[in-house]
């Protein structure tokens, strides 16, 4: 998959980040209360840049996140941190749908002039 | 390129906290079985969770129930000579089970599945619209 495709732009790779993205904090809500868990997450304007240096989608290790205050056990995982990254992540993956779906659909009406 | 695996966490997740929320239901309800030996009373039962890392992948990674131990605290003893089941002393043992601890664990585990559940929603809704892209 190139960046930066002539047509659809840098949304599939920012879609496929955000989706990298949603896995990561899916697993952070998902071992909330596991023992020793670090919480983790992508920095997304630095992977997609890389990304974009790179021409082609690369894999970036994913960063810890910092807590302010680890549990007892070892944790990291801030339920309320998380569900918020979630909903962002979310939310901008949609966003970029949306930016596809509009040019689908205007090179459509393109292709079949009506 | 798997664009399913937040169903596998996250349903990870679910599975795990319902075993957390037998246990505590199995803890409750056993929490007055009384006995006269301390050592065949009940006693309180936990989880314990890892991380389900995948090989060859060190991404993402679920939530797995290594086991259930039993907690290893003394059964509380009670004086209690009327009792059809107290020992020769007049003793009767009761599970070592923490009620409140139990309770605190209930609301955690119950948050913790809603958690989870939302996420999936999401990710469903996200992937209902990915497959609608252009209609």
């Amino acid at each position: 998959m190139t960046i930066n495709d002539p047509v659809f732009g840098v949304h599939p790779a920012a879609m496929q980040l955000q989706r990298r993205r949603m896995e990561l904090i899916a697993a952070n809500i998902a071992n909330a209360d596991t023992p020793g868990f670090q919480a983790r997450d992508l920095d997304f304007r630095q992977v997609l840049a890389s990304t974009q240096a790179a021409g082609a989608a690369t894999t970036t290790d994913p960063a810890y996140r910092v807590t302010m205050q680890p549990s007892a056990d070892g944790n990291t995982v801030d339920v309320q941190i998380e569900q918020a990254q979630f909903a962002d992540a979310a939310l901008r993956y949609q966003a970029s749908l949306q930016f596809l779906d509009a040019r689908i659909k205007g090179l459509l009406t393109a292709f079949t002039g009506q | 390129m798997s664009s399913f695996r937040i169903f596998d966490i996250a349903g990870s997740a679910l599975s795990a906290q319902s075993v957390r929320l037998s246990t505590v239901a199995s803890n409750l309800a056993n929490a007055d079985a009384v006995g006269g030996d301390p050592d065949a009373v009940y006693k309180a039962r936990m989880p314990v969770f890892s991380a389900a890392m995948e090989p060859g992948r060190d991404d993402a990674a679920g939530v797995q129930v290594l086991g259930v131990v039993e907690s290893q605290a003394a059964a509380e003893k009670r004086y209690e000579p009327g009792h059809p089941l107290a020992d020769a002393e007049g003793f009767v043992y009761a599970p070592n089970v923490n009620v409140v601890e139990e309770m605190v664990n209930m609301i955690s585990s119950a948050r913790s599945y809603q958690s989870s559940v939302e996420m999936m929603n999401t990710a469903k809704e996200l992937a209902l619209s990915t497959l609608r892209l252009g209609r």
